[in-house]
């Protein structure tokens, strides 16, 4: 059913732009590879990577500008946020980042860059278009997970260390709430509407279902898979689907990915994918998933109208980030 | 501009206090080391930093308080380096008389068992970030007293995991004779036993030659016995035991004290964030963090944990707390580590390490447990006659 509803605008589209279309259906896929310094790219039609980009040291975090022209980079390692223009693929700036940029999240405004700088315990705030710093923001230990509320008022980071989502302000700059969660959070992640943020503990094992209005706790997921030991189910990445109804939990080094359903907050499924799998991304019309394996260096694709993993391609040493342009 | 942006912090924070809209929990933790000289040694090129574990005592402090003030928690420390045993309770005996009741001690095992009845009236807490010694988990059980160190079990236990896994089933065995070395050998053996490995031939090193100069001619003839897999040596002072690689009759590894070494830390682990945990530590002191800097570190974040947990500075609610199945820390090995609550010890992976590389993490798969795999290495429920509790009289 949700096969056909996603063919009938999509044929409707070829229809009436039939070349643009053409080139439209390439969906392209940009994985960084942290111990490679390099990014891989993926044809989403052939399944096969196309091209291997050389960029700055240690690249982990990856996000598009709103137009999708560009792709900000964490070159963590080289203590930058470079700029590269989707058009030829090349760098063609480098923003201040502070120390270690790790993840990062695009204001709605398209110019407000909140960066988790890991070693410093800060948020760098970079303005992309004058590429200045606009505001340096204390958190707690290790930011890593970053997050900009759909309505733009809040950026939200996690501290691995000091096992905090830090609620900014984004009028002011400040932090004014903290909620605890449990050990280690990795990955925080807005539902559409903006009403609720799921937030993953890598340690802890759980993940943490947020209310924005209370920024209270209101559910925790728990994983167990059969066969694999307690310790090992790491929750990182987190995706949810337009729709309302999935969430997709990376489970580390447990090697699946959960299947949630985001209303009933029920696990459904486990899909085997490859080793340590940490961060996924959709394509355009969410009818897949990819997610990175950093042990395996590869990326498994999973087809979500039968949730089923259809591929797994070799990508660089440590597959971190991954985004899917259309 | 970071200096201006703390600076700024620090006074909002002091302008904060000023008017007292809501008073810091203040937490206080003493750290006291003592380091009896360990007399010559043959291999003395690279000697221990004089601060260690005092610097991972001071970033644990630092983690704590970038946390604390999110909660309105405050930590300071005190630490101090004692140069006598005398010593080491007369500094004792000051902070305790002064309130103090969170005690991270590096001390050699007799003087913590008598800091241990000094500290006991006054009901405080000590983490033992500074022995190795067994018995202190298995029969000389002391109240109130938490190890984030292993014992030499758990790291020779690490050890025998590897060596089992790897089928290196027969061992040569060379100790040392000072009282660490015939300890570890006697770790050495117990864990031969446990994992099915066989000990071919114990030789104890009373050779008072340089090595150093004559390694090459003395150890492949005090080598030359019935054929091993691997060469264990229980050396903890670095006296001979590094001149037994590549020296060795048989072209066999050599691993324990030197060699393929267990440890509760090392520059080389990386995994899990740990790259974060050292980078902040070689910015901030200049070198590489050791098991002693770990274990100080691990002994201030569990004191930071159970204070944001149970939101008490109490000793006997923060023991309790960290001698529960509710307490867990996020310490860079990959899972979640808590105490062994008969023991009061903090179970943890263990690194198998070599200069420039991690070998191996035991425990290793297929090394099955009961409760948890983690109590695979060292001494489990049923071998030790501990039951650690908090006590104050």
């Amino acid at each position: 059913m949700r096969y056909l509803t996603k063919l009938v605008p999509s044929v409707a589209l070829a229809l009436s732009t039939a070349i643009v279309c053409h080139q439209a259906v390439a969906e392209t896929a940009y994985v960084s590879n942290e111990k490679d310094d390099t990014l891989s790219i993926i044809d989403l039609d052939t399944l096969e990577v196309t091209d291997t980009i050389a960029v700055g040291e240690r690249p982990r975090g990856i996000i598009f500008s709103h137009d999708k022209t560009r792709l900000y980079i964490c070159a963590s390692d080289s203590d930058t946020v470079q700029v590269m223009d989707l058009k030829n693929n090349r760098i063609i700036a480098q923003l201040p980042s502070g120390e270690d940029p790790e993840q990062f999240a695009l204001h709605p405004d398209d110019r407000r860059l909140y960066i988790a700088n890991e070693n410093d315990a800060v948020v760098t705030v970079v303005d992309v278009t004058t590429q200045e710093v606009i505001s340096q923001i204390d958190v707690g230990v290790e930011p890593e997970g970053m997050a900009v509320s759909p309505d733009g008022k809040w950026a939200l980071a996690t501290s691995e260390t000091t096992n905090m989502v830090h609620w900014i302000d984004t009028e002011t700059h400040e932090v004014v709430d903290n909620t605890l969660v449990d050990q280690r959070p990795r990955h925080i992640e807005f539902n559409k509407e903006g009403t609720t943020v799921w937030a993953s503990s890598e340690i802890g094992g759980t993940v943490s279902i947020i209310d924005v209005a209370s920024r209270q706790i209101s559910h925790k997921l728990h994983f167990k898979i059969k066969g694999v030991h307690p310790d090992k189910i790491q929750p990182v990445g987190i995706k949810l689907t337009d729709d309302g109804k999935y969430a997709f939990v990376a489970l580390g080094p447990a090697n699946h990915v959960a299947v949630v359903d985001a209303k009933t907050y029920e696990i459904l499924d486990y899909l085997l994918v490859g080793r340590r799998v940490w961060h996924m991304e959709f394509n355009t019309d969410q009818s897949r998933l990819l997610t990175t394996n950093g042990i395996s260096g590869d990326v498994s694709v999973i087809d979500l109208d039968r949730m089923k993993v259809i591929k797994s391609i070799k990508v660089g040493r440590y597959p971190w980030g991954i985004r899917i342009k259309p | 501009m970071r200096t201006l942006k703390s600076l700024s912090w620090i006074l909002a924070g002091s302008i904060f206090s000023l008017y007292a809209l809501a008073a810091p929990q203040e937490i206080r933790i003493g750290y006291i080391a003592y380091h009896p000289h360990q007399g010559p040694v043959l291999s003395n090129l690279i000697p221990e930093p004089e601060d260690r574990g005092f610097s991972g005592a001071q970033l644990g402090l630092k983690d704590n308080n970038t946390t604390g003030r999110f909660l309105k928690q405050h930590y300071t420390l005190t630490s101090e380096l004692a140069a006598s045993p005398e010593q080491v309770n007369q500094i004792a005996q000051r902070w305790l008389g002064d309130g103090l009741r969170l005690l991270i001690t590096d001390l050699p095992e007799k003087q913590l068992i008598e800091l241990n009845q000094l500290a006991s009236p006054y009901g405080a807490i000590l983490f033992n970030a500074g022995s190795y010694a067994d018995e202190l988990r298995t029969r000389e059980c002391l109240a109130n007293t938490l190890h984030t160190l292993p014992s030499r079990a758990m790291l020779t236990d690490a050890l025998g995991q590897w060596s089992n896994a790897r089928r290196l089933q027969r061992w040569l065995l060379i100790k040392g004779s000072q009282p660490g070395d015939i300890a570890y050998a006697d770790a050495l053996k117990r864990t031969a036993k446990r994992f099915g490995l066989k000990i071919v031939a114990e030789k104890t090193w009373s050779f008072d030659t340089d090595l150093r100069r004559t390694a090459q001619r003395e150890l492949p003839l005090f080598t030359q016995t019935d054929e091993y897999d691997l060469v264990v040596i229980a050396d903890e002072q670095g006296d001979f035991g590094e001149y037994v690689l590549y020296n060795t009759w048989y072209p066999r590894p050599v691993a324990g004290t030197q060699g393929l070494t267990p440890v509760a830390w090392h520059r080389v682990v990386e995994q899990w964030g740990a790259a974060q945990l050292q980078s902040r530590f070689e910015d901030q002191f200049k070198r590489w963090m050791n098991s002693k800097d770990y274990a100080a570190w691990a002994a201030i974040r569990t004191i930071g944990e159970a204070v944001t947990q149970t939101k008490s500075s109490d000793a006997e609610t923060l023991f309790n707390f960290i001698n529960s199945d509710k307490f867990q820390l996020a310490a860079f090995k990959g899972r979640k580590l808590n105490y062994r609550s008969w023991s009061g010890q903090l179970r943890q992976p263990i690194p198998l390490v070599q200069p420039r590389s991690l070998v191996a993490q035991p425990p290793l798969e297929g090394f099955l447990h009961p409760v948890t795999d983690l109590d695979t290495l060292g001494f489990d429920q049923p071998e030790s006659s501990c039951k650690v509790t908090y006590a104050s009289h």
